[in-house]
Protein backbone atom coordinates (compact mmCIF):
# COMPACT_ATOMS: atom_id res chain seq x y z
CA UNK A 1 0.00 0.00 0.00
CA UNK A 2 0.98 3.63 -0.39
CA UNK A 3 0.07 6.35 2.11
CA UNK A 4 0.55 10.07 2.62
CA UNK A 5 0.79 10.73 6.37
CA UNK A 6 1.57 13.67 8.64
CA UNK A 7 3.98 14.09 11.53
CA UNK A 8 3.68 14.21 14.52
CA UNK A 9 2.05 10.81 14.06
CA UNK A 10 -1.53 9.80 14.74
CA UNK A 11 -1.61 6.39 16.46
CA UNK A 12 -4.70 5.39 14.46
CA UNK A 13 -2.81 6.00 11.22
CA UNK A 14 0.30 4.16 12.43
CA UNK A 15 -1.84 1.12 13.26
CA UNK A 16 -2.70 0.69 9.58
CA UNK A 17 0.90 0.63 8.39
CA UNK A 18 2.39 -2.67 7.28
CA UNK A 19 6.00 -3.65 6.55
CA UNK A 20 6.64 -2.92 2.88
CA UNK A 21 4.23 0.02 2.61
CA UNK A 22 5.55 3.07 0.74
CA UNK A 23 4.85 6.24 2.72
CA UNK A 24 5.27 9.98 2.12
CA UNK A 25 5.66 11.99 5.34
CA UNK A 26 4.79 15.69 5.65
CA UNK A 27 5.02 17.83 8.77
CA UNK A 28 7.51 18.25 11.60
CA UNK A 29 10.20 15.70 12.39
CA UNK A 30 13.48 15.85 14.34
CA UNK A 31 17.04 14.69 13.69
CA UNK A 32 19.23 12.95 16.25
CA UNK A 33 22.08 10.49 15.85
CA UNK A 34 24.87 8.95 17.95
CA UNK A 35 26.12 11.86 20.07
CA UNK A 36 22.65 13.37 20.66
CA UNK A 37 21.32 9.99 21.81
CA UNK A 38 24.24 9.56 24.19
CA UNK A 39 23.58 13.00 25.64
CA UNK A 40 19.85 12.35 25.97
CA UNK A 41 20.61 9.14 27.83
CA UNK A 42 22.92 10.99 30.24
CA UNK A 43 20.25 13.68 30.73
CA UNK A 44 17.63 11.08 31.61
CA UNK A 45 20.06 9.27 33.93
CA UNK A 46 20.46 12.54 35.84
CA UNK A 47 16.69 12.82 36.13
CA UNK A 48 16.57 15.92 33.92
CA UNK A 49 14.20 16.80 31.09
CA UNK A 50 14.94 16.20 27.43
CA UNK A 51 14.98 19.12 24.98
CA UNK A 52 12.08 17.59 23.02
CA UNK A 53 8.91 15.83 24.18
CA UNK A 54 9.10 12.74 21.95
CA UNK A 55 5.44 11.79 22.28
CA UNK A 56 4.15 10.90 18.78
CA UNK A 57 7.18 12.52 17.19
CA UNK A 58 9.55 11.03 14.63
CA UNK A 59 13.32 10.93 14.97
CA UNK A 60 15.24 10.92 11.68
CA UNK A 61 18.68 9.35 12.20
CA UNK A 62 20.53 11.87 10.08
CA UNK A 63 23.46 14.27 10.26
CA UNK A 64 23.41 16.62 7.27
CA UNK A 65 26.29 18.09 5.34
CA UNK A 66 26.50 21.91 5.69
CA UNK A 67 24.01 24.01 3.70
CA UNK A 68 25.35 26.28 0.96
CA UNK A 69 24.26 29.92 1.10
CA UNK A 70 20.56 30.31 0.43
CA UNK A 71 19.86 26.61 0.94
CA UNK A 72 17.84 25.01 3.72
CA UNK A 73 20.17 22.08 4.32
CA UNK A 74 22.94 20.08 2.67
CA UNK A 75 22.83 16.41 1.76
CA UNK A 76 20.40 14.72 4.14
CA UNK A 77 20.10 10.94 3.89
CA UNK A 78 19.68 8.39 6.70
CA UNK A 79 22.49 6.91 8.79
CA UNK A 80 22.67 3.31 10.06
CA UNK A 81 20.01 2.90 12.75
CA UNK A 82 21.53 0.00 14.68
CA UNK A 83 23.97 2.33 16.43
CA UNK A 84 20.98 3.92 18.13
CA UNK A 85 19.58 0.54 19.25
CA UNK A 86 20.96 0.80 22.81
CA UNK A 87 19.04 4.07 23.29
CA UNK A 88 15.84 3.58 21.28
CA UNK A 89 13.69 1.40 23.60
CA UNK A 90 13.85 3.99 26.39
CA UNK A 91 12.65 6.75 24.03
CA UNK A 92 9.94 4.49 22.60
CA UNK A 93 8.71 3.84 26.14
CA UNK A 94 8.49 7.62 26.54
CA UNK A 95 6.13 7.78 23.59
CA UNK A 96 8.43 8.22 20.56
CA UNK A 97 6.12 7.75 17.60
CA UNK A 98 8.52 6.56 14.94
CA UNK A 99 12.05 6.43 13.62
CA UNK A 100 13.54 6.91 10.15
CA UNK A 101 16.92 5.42 9.34
CA UNK A 102 18.40 2.55 7.41
CA UNK A 103 19.36 -1.01 8.25
CA UNK A 104 18.51 -3.68 10.77
CA UNK A 105 17.24 -3.15 14.34
CA UNK A 106 17.82 -5.28 17.44
CA UNK A 107 15.15 -7.60 18.89
CA UNK A 108 14.83 -5.19 21.85
CA UNK A 109 13.95 -2.29 19.54
CA UNK A 110 11.51 -4.45 17.62
CA UNK A 111 9.78 -5.46 20.88
CA UNK A 112 9.59 -1.86 22.06
CA UNK A 113 8.00 -0.89 18.72
CA UNK A 114 5.29 -3.50 19.22
CA UNK A 115 4.69 -2.62 22.87
CA UNK A 116 4.31 1.07 22.10
CA UNK A 117 2.53 0.87 18.76
CA UNK A 118 5.39 2.66 17.07
CA UNK A 119 6.94 2.22 13.61
CA UNK A 120 10.38 2.06 11.97
CA UNK A 121 10.82 3.49 8.48
CA UNK A 122 13.78 3.28 6.11
CA UNK A 123 14.76 6.09 3.81
CA UNK A 124 17.04 5.19 0.92
CA UNK A 125 20.66 5.31 2.11
CA UNK A 126 22.96 7.33 -0.10
CA UNK A 127 20.19 9.42 -1.63
CA UNK A 128 21.03 12.49 0.45
CA UNK A 129 20.83 15.02 -2.38
CA UNK A 130 17.41 13.76 -3.49
CA UNK A 131 16.01 13.60 0.06
CA UNK A 132 17.25 17.12 0.88
CA UNK A 133 14.73 18.51 -1.60
CA UNK A 134 11.84 17.36 0.61
CA UNK A 135 13.15 19.37 3.57
CA UNK A 136 11.63 22.85 3.55
CA UNK A 137 12.92 24.19 6.86
CA UNK A 138 15.70 23.15 9.23
CA UNK A 139 16.57 24.62 12.60
CA UNK A 140 18.97 23.48 15.33
CA UNK A 141 16.94 23.31 18.54
CA UNK A 142 19.37 21.59 20.94
CA UNK A 143 22.97 20.45 21.38
CA UNK A 144 24.30 23.03 18.92
CA UNK A 145 27.86 22.19 19.99
CA UNK A 146 27.49 18.75 18.38
CA UNK A 147 27.63 20.27 14.89
CA UNK A 148 26.14 17.85 12.37
CA UNK A 149 24.95 15.71 15.30
CA UNK A 150 22.85 18.49 16.89
CA UNK A 151 19.09 17.98 17.26
CA UNK A 152 17.32 19.72 14.36
CA UNK A 153 13.63 20.39 13.80
CA UNK A 154 12.75 19.77 10.16
CA UNK A 155 9.67 20.71 8.19
CA UNK A 156 9.32 18.06 5.48
CA UNK A 157 7.02 17.65 2.50
CA UNK A 158 6.44 14.21 1.05
CA UNK A 159 9.60 12.65 2.45
CA UNK A 160 9.63 9.17 0.83
CA UNK A 161 10.15 6.25 3.23
CA UNK A 162 9.33 2.54 3.44
CA UNK A 163 7.83 0.78 6.47
CA UNK A 164 10.42 -1.74 7.68
CA UNK A 165 9.08 -2.69 11.13
CA UNK A 166 5.34 -2.22 11.57
CA UNK A 167 3.46 -1.96 14.89
CA UNK A 168 2.80 -5.72 14.78
CA UNK A 169 6.53 -6.41 14.62
CA UNK A 170 6.73 -7.59 10.99
CA UNK A 171 10.21 -6.82 9.66
CA UNK A 172 10.62 -6.22 5.93
CA UNK A 173 14.34 -7.07 5.97
CA UNK A 174 13.61 -10.44 7.59
CA UNK A 175 10.85 -11.07 5.07
CA UNK A 176 13.43 -10.54 2.28
CA UNK A 177 16.32 -12.38 3.97
CA UNK A 178 16.99 -15.94 2.90
CA UNK A 179 14.88 -15.26 -0.16
CA UNK A 180 17.59 -16.73 -2.40
CA UNK A 181 16.98 -16.10 -6.08
CA UNK A 182 17.64 -19.23 -8.12
CA UNK B 1 66.76 13.99 -13.42
CA UNK B 2 65.05 15.21 -10.26
CA UNK B 3 61.66 16.81 -10.81
CA UNK B 4 60.56 19.39 -8.28
CA UNK B 5 56.93 19.66 -7.27
CA UNK B 6 55.75 22.33 -4.84
CA UNK B 7 53.65 20.94 -2.00
CA UNK B 8 51.13 23.76 -2.51
CA UNK B 9 50.25 22.02 -5.80
CA UNK B 10 49.46 18.85 -3.80
CA UNK B 11 47.23 20.87 -1.44
CA UNK B 12 45.35 22.40 -4.38
CA UNK B 13 44.82 19.07 -6.13
CA UNK B 14 43.61 17.29 -3.00
CA UNK B 15 41.22 20.10 -2.14
CA UNK B 16 39.62 19.88 -5.58
CA UNK B 17 39.57 16.08 -5.59
CA UNK B 18 37.74 15.93 -2.22
CA UNK B 19 35.02 18.19 -3.64
CA UNK B 20 34.87 16.40 -6.99
CA UNK B 21 34.66 12.91 -5.44
CA UNK B 22 31.74 13.90 -3.22
CA UNK B 23 29.63 15.42 -6.01
CA UNK B 24 30.38 13.31 -9.08
CA UNK B 25 30.89 9.57 -9.27
CA UNK B 26 33.54 8.30 -11.67
CA UNK B 27 32.39 7.14 -15.10
CA UNK B 28 32.70 3.42 -14.23
CA UNK B 29 30.31 3.84 -11.27
CA UNK B 30 27.83 5.93 -13.26
CA UNK B 31 27.72 3.23 -15.96
CA UNK B 32 27.42 0.45 -13.38
CA UNK B 33 24.44 2.18 -11.73
CA UNK B 34 22.76 2.64 -15.08
CA UNK B 35 23.23 -1.03 -15.97
CA UNK B 36 21.94 -2.02 -12.54
CA UNK B 37 18.70 -0.09 -13.06
CA UNK B 38 18.19 -1.82 -16.40
CA UNK B 39 18.96 -5.24 -14.95
CA UNK B 40 16.81 -5.03 -11.80
CA UNK B 41 13.47 -6.84 -12.14
CA UNK B 42 12.01 -6.23 -8.70
CA UNK B 43 9.66 -3.20 -8.96
CA UNK B 44 10.71 -1.65 -5.62
CA UNK B 45 14.37 -2.37 -6.38
CA UNK B 46 14.05 -0.71 -9.77
CA UNK B 47 12.34 2.30 -8.19
CA UNK B 48 15.14 2.69 -5.65
CA UNK B 49 17.85 2.43 -8.31
CA UNK B 50 15.97 5.07 -10.30
CA UNK B 51 16.03 7.32 -7.23
CA UNK B 52 19.75 6.76 -6.82
CA UNK B 53 20.35 7.76 -10.44
CA UNK B 54 18.21 10.85 -9.93
CA UNK B 55 20.19 11.55 -6.75
CA UNK B 56 23.47 11.52 -8.72
CA UNK B 57 22.01 13.96 -11.21
CA UNK B 58 20.83 16.38 -8.50
CA UNK B 59 24.18 16.12 -6.68
CA UNK B 60 26.15 17.20 -9.75
CA UNK B 61 23.75 19.85 -10.98
CA UNK B 62 23.03 21.52 -7.66
CA UNK B 63 26.34 20.82 -5.92
CA UNK B 64 24.81 18.89 -3.04
CA UNK B 65 27.01 15.98 -1.87
CA UNK B 66 25.81 12.62 -3.22
CA UNK B 67 25.63 11.37 0.37
CA UNK B 68 25.66 13.36 3.61
CA UNK B 69 28.40 11.03 4.86
CA UNK B 70 31.17 12.65 2.87
CA UNK B 71 33.53 10.19 4.47
CA UNK B 72 36.94 10.02 6.01
CA UNK B 73 39.44 11.00 3.31
CA UNK B 74 41.50 7.99 2.28
CA UNK B 75 44.36 9.08 0.03
CA UNK B 76 46.80 6.99 -1.95
CA UNK B 77 49.94 8.63 -3.32
CA UNK B 78 52.25 6.79 -5.65
CA UNK B 79 55.34 8.96 -5.67
CA UNK B 80 57.92 8.66 -8.42
CA UNK B 81 61.38 8.17 -6.96
CA UNK B 82 62.70 11.07 -9.06
CA UNK B 83 60.31 13.57 -7.46
CA UNK B 84 61.51 16.10 -4.92
CA UNK B 85 58.79 17.92 -2.98
CA UNK B 86 59.58 21.54 -2.20
CA UNK B 87 58.08 24.36 -0.17
CA UNK B 88 57.04 22.48 2.95
CA UNK B 89 56.00 19.25 4.65
CA UNK B 90 54.18 16.84 2.29
CA UNK B 91 52.04 15.34 5.06
CA UNK B 92 50.90 18.78 6.19
CA UNK B 93 50.17 19.76 2.58
CA UNK B 94 47.87 16.74 2.25
CA UNK B 95 46.04 17.63 5.47
CA UNK B 96 45.66 21.22 4.30
CA UNK B 97 44.10 19.97 1.05
CA UNK B 98 41.58 17.90 2.99
CA UNK B 99 40.87 20.79 5.37
CA UNK B 100 40.20 23.21 2.50
CA UNK B 101 38.21 20.69 0.48
CA UNK B 102 35.89 19.86 3.36
CA UNK B 103 35.41 23.41 4.64
CA UNK B 104 35.28 25.32 1.32
CA UNK B 105 33.33 22.50 -0.35
CA UNK B 106 30.51 22.34 2.24
CA UNK B 107 31.34 18.72 3.04
CA UNK B 108 30.44 17.14 6.35
CA UNK B 109 33.08 17.00 9.04
CA UNK B 110 32.84 13.43 10.24
CA UNK B 111 36.18 12.89 11.95
CA UNK B 112 36.79 12.72 15.71
CA UNK B 113 40.36 13.27 16.92
CA UNK B 114 40.66 10.63 19.61
CA UNK B 115 38.62 7.47 18.99
CA UNK B 116 37.59 7.23 22.64
CA UNK B 117 37.27 10.88 23.65
CA UNK B 118 35.44 11.51 20.33
CA UNK B 119 35.73 15.25 19.85
CA UNK B 120 35.08 16.37 16.29
CA UNK B 121 38.16 17.92 14.67
CA UNK B 122 35.79 20.24 12.75
CA UNK B 123 37.74 20.13 9.47
CA UNK B 124 37.65 16.40 8.66
CA UNK B 125 41.38 15.98 9.27
CA UNK B 126 43.39 13.89 9.65
CA UNK B 127 43.19 11.91 6.42
CA UNK B 128 44.33 8.31 6.09
CA UNK B 129 47.35 8.58 3.81
CA UNK B 130 49.07 5.66 2.09
CA UNK B 131 52.24 6.47 0.19
CA UNK B 132 54.37 4.26 -1.98
CA UNK B 133 57.53 4.88 -3.94
CA UNK B 134 57.45 3.92 -7.61
CA UNK B 135 59.80 4.45 -10.56
CA UNK B 136 59.50 7.68 -12.57
CA UNK B 137 59.01 11.38 -11.94
CA UNK B 138 55.22 11.57 -11.59
CA UNK B 139 52.86 11.52 -8.64
CA UNK B 140 49.58 9.62 -8.88
CA UNK B 141 47.03 10.71 -6.29
CA UNK B 142 43.81 8.84 -5.55
CA UNK B 143 41.28 10.44 -3.20
CA UNK B 144 38.67 7.98 -1.97
CA UNK B 145 36.37 9.43 0.73
CA UNK B 146 34.98 6.46 2.68
CA UNK B 147 31.58 6.39 4.34
CA UNK B 148 31.23 4.39 7.53
CA UNK B 149 27.87 2.70 6.98
CA UNK B 150 29.72 0.22 4.81
CA UNK B 151 33.10 0.52 6.55
CA UNK B 152 31.48 -0.72 9.78
CA UNK B 153 30.29 -3.90 8.05
CA UNK B 154 33.75 -4.82 6.71
CA UNK B 155 35.91 -7.56 8.23
CA UNK B 156 39.23 -9.37 8.20
CA UNK B 157 39.67 -13.08 8.85
CA UNK B 158 42.90 -15.06 9.22
CA UNK B 159 41.96 -18.30 7.47
CA UNK B 160 44.06 -21.45 7.64
CA UNK B 161 45.60 -22.59 4.31
CA UNK B 162 43.48 -25.77 4.44
CA UNK B 163 40.32 -23.67 4.21
CA UNK B 164 41.43 -22.58 0.75
CA UNK B 165 39.23 -20.95 -1.82
CA UNK B 166 36.05 -22.34 -0.25
CA UNK B 167 36.94 -20.55 2.98
CA UNK B 168 37.48 -17.32 1.06
CA UNK B 169 34.07 -17.63 -0.61
CA UNK B 170 32.44 -18.21 2.77
CA UNK B 171 34.01 -15.08 4.26
CA UNK B 172 32.81 -12.93 1.34
CA UNK B 173 29.31 -14.43 1.50
CA UNK B 174 29.02 -14.09 5.29
CA UNK B 175 30.20 -10.46 5.19
CA UNK B 176 27.64 -9.45 2.57
CA UNK B 177 24.85 -11.40 4.28
CA UNK B 178 25.53 -9.91 7.68
CA UNK B 179 25.74 -6.41 6.23
CA UNK B 180 22.38 -6.79 4.48
CA UNK B 181 20.76 -3.35 4.24
CA UNK B 182 23.24 -1.63 6.59
CA UNK B 183 26.01 -1.09 4.05
CA UNK B 184 23.69 0.60 1.49
CA UNK B 185 23.58 -1.90 -1.37
CA UNK B 186 24.14 -2.14 -4.29
CA UNK B 187 27.66 -2.65 -3.01
CA UNK B 188 31.11 -2.74 -4.40
CA UNK B 189 32.84 -5.60 -2.59
CA UNK B 190 36.59 -5.07 -2.19
CA UNK B 191 38.49 -8.21 -1.26
CA UNK B 192 42.13 -8.63 -0.29
CA UNK B 193 43.60 -12.12 -0.16
CA UNK B 194 47.11 -12.86 1.10
CA UNK B 195 49.94 -10.79 2.51
CA UNK B 196 49.91 -10.19 6.24
CA UNK B 197 47.13 -8.96 8.54
CA UNK B 198 47.48 -5.30 7.54
CA UNK B 199 48.39 -6.01 3.90
CA UNK B 200 45.13 -7.90 3.34
CA UNK B 201 43.12 -4.91 4.60
CA UNK B 202 45.05 -2.54 2.35
CA UNK B 203 44.54 -4.83 -0.67
CA UNK B 204 40.80 -4.82 -0.01
CA UNK B 205 40.71 -1.02 0.20
CA UNK B 206 42.74 -0.72 -3.01
CA UNK B 207 40.37 -3.16 -4.72
CA UNK B 208 37.57 -0.62 -4.14
CA UNK B 209 39.47 1.97 -6.14
CA UNK B 210 39.84 -0.37 -9.13
CA UNK B 211 37.30 0.75 -11.77
CA UNK B 212 34.14 -1.33 -11.77
CA UNK B 213 34.21 -3.50 -14.88
CA UNK B 214 37.99 -3.87 -14.86
CA UNK B 215 38.62 -7.52 -14.04
CA UNK B 216 41.50 -9.15 -12.17
CA UNK B 217 44.48 -10.10 -14.31
CA UNK B 218 44.80 -13.71 -13.10
CA UNK B 219 42.26 -16.04 -14.69
CA UNK B 220 41.43 -17.94 -11.48
CA UNK B 221 40.89 -14.70 -9.55
CA UNK B 222 38.79 -13.30 -12.39
CA UNK B 223 36.55 -16.35 -12.30
CA UNK B 224 36.30 -16.07 -8.49
CA UNK B 225 35.17 -12.45 -8.90
CA UNK B 226 32.53 -13.49 -11.42
CA UNK B 227 31.32 -16.43 -9.34
CA UNK B 228 30.99 -14.35 -6.17
CA UNK B 229 29.25 -11.46 -7.95
CA UNK B 230 26.69 -13.86 -9.33
CA UNK B 231 26.23 -15.54 -5.95
CA UNK B 232 25.89 -12.24 -4.07
CA UNK B 233 23.29 -11.09 -6.58
CA UNK B 234 21.24 -14.20 -5.86
CA UNK B 235 21.10 -13.32 -2.13
CA UNK B 236 17.83 -11.42 -2.58
CA UNK B 237 19.16 -8.49 -0.50
CA UNK B 238 18.73 -6.08 -3.40
CA UNK B 239 18.92 -2.27 -3.63
CA UNK B 240 18.76 -0.66 -0.16
CA UNK B 241 18.34 -4.19 1.23
CA UNK B 242 14.65 -4.14 0.33
CA UNK B 243 14.79 -7.09 -2.06
CA UNK B 244 15.89 -7.55 -5.64
CA UNK B 245 18.49 -8.85 -8.05
CA UNK B 246 21.20 -6.22 -7.73
CA UNK B 247 23.00 -6.54 -4.40
CA UNK B 248 26.46 -5.78 -5.74
CA UNK B 249 27.82 -3.92 -8.75
CA UNK B 250 31.19 -5.65 -8.59
CA UNK B 251 33.40 -7.96 -6.56
CA UNK B 252 36.98 -6.73 -6.98
CA UNK B 253 39.66 -9.05 -5.60
CA UNK B 254 43.32 -8.10 -5.15
CA UNK B 255 45.88 -10.70 -4.09
CA UNK B 256 49.44 -10.80 -2.78
CA UNK B 257 51.96 -13.46 -1.77
CA UNK B 258 51.53 -14.81 1.74
CA UNK B 259 53.17 -17.02 4.38
CA UNK B 260 53.14 -20.85 4.24
CA UNK B 261 51.04 -20.88 7.42
CA UNK B 262 48.40 -18.31 6.51
CA UNK B 263 45.54 -17.18 4.30
CA UNK B 264 44.43 -13.69 5.35
CA UNK B 265 41.17 -12.47 3.80
CA UNK B 266 39.81 -8.94 4.16
CA UNK B 267 36.45 -7.83 2.82
CA UNK B 268 36.00 -4.08 2.60
CA UNK B 269 32.44 -3.22 1.65
CA UNK B 270 31.56 0.01 -0.08
CA UNK B 271 28.09 1.40 -0.68
CA UNK B 272 26.87 2.45 -4.12
CA UNK B 273 28.55 5.82 -3.50
CA UNK B 274 31.97 4.32 -4.23
CA UNK B 275 34.02 7.49 -4.57
CA UNK B 276 37.46 7.52 -6.10
CA UNK B 277 39.15 10.26 -8.09
CA UNK B 278 42.61 9.74 -9.56
CA UNK B 279 44.93 12.37 -10.96
CA UNK B 280 48.51 12.11 -12.16
CA UNK B 281 50.78 15.12 -11.87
Amino acid sequence: MEYRITAPLDKNVVKKLKAGDYVWISGTIYTARDAAHKRMQETLDKGQELPVDWKDNIIYYMGPSPAREGRVIGSAGPTTSSRMDPYAPRLLDMGLGGMIGKGKRSPAVSEAIVQNGSVYFAAVGGAGALLSRQIKKAEVIAYDDLGTEAIRRLEVEDLPVIVVIDPEGNDLYKMNAGNIIS
Amino acid sequence: MIREIGVDEITRQIRDMCIQANHYLSEDMVCAMKEATEKEQDPLGKKILGQLEENLKIAGEEMIPICQDTGMAVIFMEIGQDVHFTGGDLGQAVEEGVRRGYTEGYLRKSVVGDPLVRENTKDNTPAVLHTSIVPGDQVAITVAPKGFGSENMSRIVMLKPAQGVEGVKQVIWDTVQEAGPNACPPLVVGVGIGGTFEKAALLAKQALTRPVGEKAKDAHIRSLEEEMLEKVNRSGIGPAGLGGHVTALAVNINTYATHIAGLPVAVNLCCHVNRHVKRVI
